[in-house]
């Protein structure tokens, strides 16, 4: 018993091993920053994750109880990766893309992003209530909002 | 019933802090169950103010249903873009963004899509149009932008319309 959850941690680290090295390795490769960002998610996810397992069965093997804390730090990761990538990928959008290289979003016209006043002078002709209208997004949409 | 519905306006989120506490303390027992659980009465009935309309989730399979679809695609796609990292040259890759039009209106249940692409690897979301209404995400590799739009629709956006509204 002991000697097969030491062999599935060992599997396990080593798994996370690699994923954690494709994801640096992908860093130095891909060449623009939007490729970039995929690397991480990787290492996030299966990486992290299946350290997270390794620590959990030698908690259940070896010490005296088990421990779920992993599924803490799985949690919280989940929830605030996706939140750093969004940032990462605003910062490149509002230094590197203008809305003509991006695709359009149909009648909505233009990109959170690029939502700006200076934007609204550029392509906009909703003078004045620019400010009420960005309020109303952060907000979201409602149901019933139209 | 009146007090009951006062007292635990969203009984998911009761049961989520008590095991999140649990989880904290690590070594369960009677103690930390009850301090717990008075969290989770607590904690919504303060925070209520603060985020009005909240979601109901009434489907609870449905919420397992879509984690144990979106693990397995996190896991599927770990292994493709490990691949790709490691055995194409980087000017093959052909990066891409693609725009998709949402039919989700909830903001809880548009995070829960943006959190959920960018997690699996290879597609990461990157901004929302100014109303709301068109979700950018951009492709490490997509050689059929289209194709990528339509399974991201299909398997997920379903899933979630039928969990949130």
């Amino acid at each position: 018993m002991a000697s097969l959850s030491e062999f599935l941690i060992s599997a396990l680290l080593v798994i996370s091993g690699i994923f954690g090295f494709v994801g640096s390795f992908g860093l130095i490769k891909l060449r623009d920053s939007m490729s970039r960002l995929h690397a991480p998610t990787k290492a996030t996810t299966v990486g992290v994750g299946a350290v997270l397992i390794a620590s959990m069965i030698h908690a259940a093997a070896f010490e005296d109880y088990p421990s779920f804390h992993e599924l803490l730090i799985t949690l919280f990761l989940v929830l605030t990766a996706p939140v750093t990538a969004f940032f990462i990928a605003k910062v490149h959008i509002h230094r590197h893309e203008t809305p003509q290289s991006m695709p359009q979003p149909g009648e909505d016209r233009v990109w959170a992003t690029h939502d700006t006043d200076e934007g609204e002078q550029i392509g906009g002709d909703k003078e004045g209530k620019a400010g009420a209208d960005r309020e109303g997004d952060r907000e979201g949409d409602r149901p019933g909002t139209p | 019933m009146r007090f009951l519905q006062r007292l635990f306006p969203h009984p998911l989120l009761t049961g989520l802090l008590t095991l999140i506490w649990l989880l904290l303390v690590n070594r369960w027992s009677l103690n930390s169950l009850l301090f717990g659980f008075f969290l989770g009465i607590v904690i919504p009935v303060v925070t209520n103010p603060y985020w009005p309309s909240r979601p109901t989730l009434k489907r609870p399979m449905k919420i397992a249903e879509y984690l144990v679809i979106a693990l397995w695609d996190i896991l599927v796609a770990n292994v493709v873009v490990a691949r790709l990292v490691l055995f194409r040259r980087a000017q093959d890759l052909q990066p891409h963004w693609i725009s998709i039009p949402l039919e989700l209106r909830r903001p809880e249940a548009i995070t829960a899509l943006a959190a959920t692409i960018t997690l699996t690897p290879g597609t990461v979301s990157a901004d929302l149009s100014a109303k709301g209404h068109y979700l950018l995400v951009h492709c490490l590799h997509a050689p059929d932008p289209d194709s990528v739009v339509e399974e991201i629709k299909s398997r997920y956006e379903r899933r979630l319309l039928e969990i949130f509204e």
